[in-house]
């Protein structure tokens, strides 16, 4: 679905976070509440021997989103992470789920909320290393209280979707970190939740098994439409998966947005270094050096969509001598390209 | 490196003022029994008597409680902590009797349930004993099952050793009693570290408890527990709990924690609740660790079945006391070889089941799937039907395919004993020559030589030298140690015990390092040389004794040659550990600088090892130590000595508790200095 329409229903939203705090110490809460619930100079915290993990995070992720969560080590991105899924506790704020209030649930609640709706993904694979491939994948159905019979049929259907087949009888040990993490996927994927973590899943694979391993995650995403949230430190990896991007340094969110508009327009000297030299006509759509047609303009008579990355349209665009009209999803011309526009957003000076 | 000697220069400036003052303290403080700086005299000698009177206290007289008392039939006050551990003893012994009875045969449970006249009235009211072919071949199809036709085969082996050698019964005895002790000690040693590990606080309340629990001679537990729990079995399997459980403790917190925060959290993520966490995430995970303790667990009971005979326990460990003290070298190595073939069978299994895993895809039917209990049934009735067969065959009382007894199965002993009688023969005057060496030009001048350190001297010495390797901390627990033993009345002996163990230390050090840094050189010789370790490590220290005996005979040389062997196991296994954990990457920089293999031994193994190493020798001080103190069995004059005499004193409970103390805080001081130095070490070398 278009994601500007559930962004225009708060409602919808199946996380949403307000305010939230992570602060690690003894007197986290005290010093907090000390200064008012915010914290606007995180040294005054260190030297109190406190350290500021998430500092005021606010945002919300629709339904089928895919938000990523992208920041160097130390950043507080993993912090985060772990407040929404709350495998810590946040220090202060209010984080929903589903409309419900996660920090209010007992563990009983929590456990069952676990059991229903979320799956993650960890960095280092986390598998059980006393169980098989398919013992692992079933474990979560398992512990559900599900037959032994029925878990383990569900876990043969998950190493096919992730394409582990004849590998089921494997030990963690006996696998490849690609293989690993695709037992990992299928694990956090028994129960058919329906909000994604994943936590730096694809770290710690080689460059060409990270890509084979994005590729992967998107196509399951186009089958199975959940809601996510990816942890990375990676740029690259966060522009290629991401719908909207939540950039982080030392605790704060500096900037949450869509890939093309961290790159057209970042909003922090920060985030601008991440931008500096990411190779645009990867990033950015015809979408956004589009400009409004104006009347009488000779058009060409190629056609592009809006939502086209520049990188696979240029050749064409930029061998028309006439401005070439874009078209939306219902096949309306919205506006058109210029060779000129394209070439300033994509060779212009970026300062 | 240079720059390390700038900083090493003013420590060893230090300890040479430390020598010296030492020198002169040795040189002009007068040996005489009234001079303070001589000995110190016994201010906390009323000790032990202090803790008998309380142990009195409690067993007869607080807290009483009335109990009915089915004899008299009417109500009584006992002493509510006598009651308890009577009740303990009853348990223990009910479960002990019911396994030995289905190994053994008897009437014990029985009678638990009705009376003794029920029995005597009713000659069928009693458990006949598994024929030993039924156990065997059950044994074997336990081990087919969980690992496969080796496991059985070592296992067959095992027992059928067990059977023909005519060890059978008391084989079955000291089985009896591990597979009772053993249990028990693991579920106990799982609790207690799954609670440390779930509080800090419970974890630093016990870690001292665990260092001294490990360093105290297992001979001290045996009087309390005497005291406590009387004598038998039961009394047996206790005191084997005690000293089995803290190494479980401790390998179950290591385990724990060694859990990777991420598989915990993925184990949350599953939606575990906490007791699903706890028993299919957590310890499953750290199973590594959790059966080492296992088999540490199973290693100890085997080790302590013949200290526990001292208190009763019947068995393999009581025959072979007997034989040891008869002198009778043969038939105690065929014990101690039964005793080793138990704990290595015993290990195996436990090993093998916690590693059993689930064939999901096999369809079996309902034959397949009970194949191993079906088989089993069959085996039962061959049995039974053979051994039926046997009374008519063996007409003379002894029916071998029920049990065979001890004097009518194999025995090598006559063997052994000649071997023995040969040596003696052969090497006599080589072995007396270097035996009387040994004893007049090295230990009886090292033995002088500790005696006649003043105390003063000694406490400088000893504090002095912990205050420059590790600093200010450590020297106070080190001088508080070493105070409590100078203010007993046993310092001259432990002075004796710190000698041999000492000296063995040094022996096994050299050796240890040596031969460890010369295995470390090939990956093959490595993994050989820890086999070997692995091997010897199984072996419950009073084995060491026989061969030491029948080669010295009851000396000083005896025990230092035990203590030797026993105690090279840790320093090598710890130095090959060590110098395989040099990462390779140092060893290629090591080449590209062009050092030849002396100078990277020199300059980079060995100081990148040694933290490790030290760690090694801690180890090996343990071991020395507990086998110092069993060496008492042959006759030392050291603190060993008084804690055996303890054992046969009635009010011995004060002397073996504060004798036990005294051995355990000589390693303890050694154990404060060795693992901070080494853990500091790790640290600056950024191995930790």
């Amino acid at each position: 679905m278009p994601e500007d329409a559930t962004a225009n229903h708060p409602s919808e939203s199946v996380i949403r976070c307000e305010s939230v705090y992570k602060i690690f110490g003894d007197n986290a809460k005290k010093l907090l509440e000390a200064s008012d619930g915010q914290v606007t100079d995180p040294k005054a915290f260190q030297e109190a021997g406190c350290i500021v993990g998430v500092n005021n995070a606010c945002f919300e992720v629709a339904e089928g989103e895919k938000l990523v969560i992208m920041g160097l080590s130390g950043s507080g991105k993993s912090t985060l992470l772990r407040c929404i899924s709350r495998l810590t506790d946040a220090t202060a704020g209010r984080i929903f789920v589903d409309g419900e209030d996660l920090l209010a649930m007992n563990s009983k609640q929590l456990i069952e909320l676990r059991r229903e709706k979320m799956g993650m993904v960890f960095q280092s694979f986390a598998l059980l290393p006393h169980k098989t491939v398919l013992e692992n994948i079933a474990f979560p159905l398992q512990v559900k209280g599900i037959s032994t019979k029925s878990s383990i049929e569900k876990a043969i259907d998950m190493v096919r979707l992730v394409g582990l087949d004849s590998r089921e009888n494997y030990f963690p040990r006996e696998l490849s970190g690609g293989q690993q993490q695709r037992v990992g996927i299928a694990r956090s994927l028994a129960v058919e939740p329906d909000i994604w973590f994943l936590d730096e899943p694809f770290s710690a694979l080689d460059p060409l098994i990270r890509k084979e391993m994005q590729d992967e995650f998107l196509r399951l995403q186009s089958v199975l439409n959940k809601t996510i949230l990816f942890v990375t430190h990676d740029f690259d990896e966060a522009l290629r998966l991401a719908d909207r991007i939540a950039i982080m340094k030392d605790g704060v969110i500096e900037q949450l947005d869509t890939p093309a508009n961290i790159v057209l327009d970042p909003a922090t000297e920060y985030v601008r270094k991440f931008t500096q030299d990411v190779p645009r006509e990867k990033v950015l759509k015809i979408e956004s050096v589009m400009d409004p047609i104006e009347p009488g303009t000779q058009m060409s008579d190629l056609k592009v969509s809006k939502d086209a990355i520049i990188e696979t349209v240029a050749e064409a665009v930029l061998s028309e001598p006439r401005p070439v009209p874009v078209i939306n999803d219902q096949n309306d011309v919205v506006g058109c390209v210029k060779p000129s526009h394209v070439i300033h957003t994509l060779f212009g000076s970026r300062h | 490196m240079g720059h390390t000697n700038f900083h090493l220069s003013p420590k060893v400036l230090q300890f040479l003022g430390l020598l010296a003052a030492f020198w002169a303290l040795c040189v002009f403080i007068e040996p005489d029994e009234e001079n303070w700086l001589w000995r110190l005299p016994s201010l906390i000698a009323g000790l032990p008597l202090l803790i008998n009177n309380s142990v009195d206290y409690l067993m007869y007289e607080w807290m009483p409680i009335s109990v009915w008392d089915p004899e008299i039939e009417e109500y009584e006050d006992k002493p509510l902590f006598k009651e308890i551990t009577r009740s303990i003893s009853a348990g223990l012994l009910f479960l002990i009797h019911l396994v030995r009875e289905v190994f053994l045969g008897g009437t014990k449970t029985i009678v638990a349930f009705t009376s003794w006249d029920f029995v005597t009235e009713n000659p069928w009211a009693q458990v006949p004993a598994l024929p030993w072919t039924v156990v065997t071949a059950g044994a074997i199809l336990l081990g087919y099952k969980l690992k496969g036709a080796g496991l059985a085969t070592m296992t067959g082996a095992g027992l059928i050793y067990i059977a023909l050698f005519g060890q059978w019964e008391p084989s079955m005895e000291t089985l009896s009693f591990v597979l009772i002790a053993a249990p028990i000690s693991v579920v106990l040693g799982l609790a207690f570290g799954i609670w440390a590990y779930k509080s800090p606080a419970v974890e630093t309340t016990l870690q001292p408890l665990l260092n001294v629990a490990q360093i105290v001679p297992h001979f001290s537990y045996l009087v309390p527990v005497m005291v406590f729990f009387g004598i038998g079995d039961h009394a047996g399997a206790i005191a084997t709990i005690i000293f089995a459980t803290p190494p479980m403790v401790r390998l179950t917190v290591l385990g724990l924690k060694n859990v990777s925060p991420e598989v915990l959290e993925s184990g949350m993520m599953s939606g575990c609740s906490s007791f699903q966490l706890l028993f299919k995430v957590l310890i499953p995970t750290a199973r590594r660790d959790i059966l080492i303790g296992v088999n540490q667990v199973i290693m100890q009971c085997l080790a302590m079945a013949v200290i526990a005979s001292f208190i009763g326990a019947k068995g393999l460990g009581y025959n072979l006391l007997l034989a040891l003290n008869g002198l009778r070298i043969g038939k105690a190595l065929e014990q101690g070889i039964c005793i080793v073939l138990i704990a290595v069978v015993l290990d195996r299994l436990s090993l093998a089941w916690a590693n059993k895993q689930t064939d999901y895809f096999a369809d079996l039917n309902f034959m397949r799937r009970y194949k191993y209990s079906l088989l089993f049934g069959l085996v039962f009735l061959v049995g039974v039907v053979l051994a039926y067969l046997g009374t008519f065959c063996f007409r003379d009382g002894f029916n071998y395919l029920y049990m065979i007894p001890h004097n009518k199965g194999f025995t090598t002993e006559q063997f052994w004993q000649a071997g023995v009688d040969w040596i003696w023969d052969t090497f006599f005057f080589s072995l007396k020559a270097f035996n009387v060496f040994l004893i007049t030009q090295i230990l009886m001048p090292m033995k002088s030589a500790y005696l006649s350190m003043p105390v003063a001297a000694t406490l400088l010495l000893v504090v002095g030298t912990a205050y420059i390797v590790t600093g200010l901390r450590s020297a106070i627990f080190v001088a508080g140690f070493v105070l409590f033993i100078a203010l007993t009345e046993w310092w001259d002996r432990a002075l004796i015990t710190t000698y041999i163990m000492s000296a063995s230390v040094i022996i096994s050090g050299i050796i240890g390092i040596t031969v460890g840094t010369l295995a470390a050189q090939h990956p093959v010789a490595a993994r050989s040389m820890l086999l070997i370790c692995d091997t010897f490590q199984t072996f419950p220290s009073f084995i060491y004794l026989i061969p030491v005996i029948m080669l010295f005979g009851v000396t000083d040389t005896s025990v230092l040659i035990a203590v030797v062997v026993y105690a090279t196991i840790p320093a090598t296994r710890y130095t090959i550990a060590g110098l395989q954990s040099v990462p390779p990457s140092l060893h290629d920089a090591g080449s590209m600088s062009g050092v030849n293999r002396i100078q990277r031994w020199l300059k980079i193994e060995l100081p990148m090892s040694f933290p490790h190493i030290a760690l090694g020798i801690n180890q090996t001080v343990v071991f020395a130590l507990s086998m110092v103190i069993i060496g008492a069995m042959i006759g030392t004059d050291d603190l060993g000595q008084f804690i055996l005499k303890a054992l046969s004193d009635k009010n011995g409970t004060g002397n073996g508790l504060v004798l036990g103390l005294c051995v355990a805080f000589i390693g303890l001081a050694i154990d404060q200095v060795l693992r901070t130095w080494a853990n500091e070490r790790k640290k600056a070398l950024g191995l930790a």
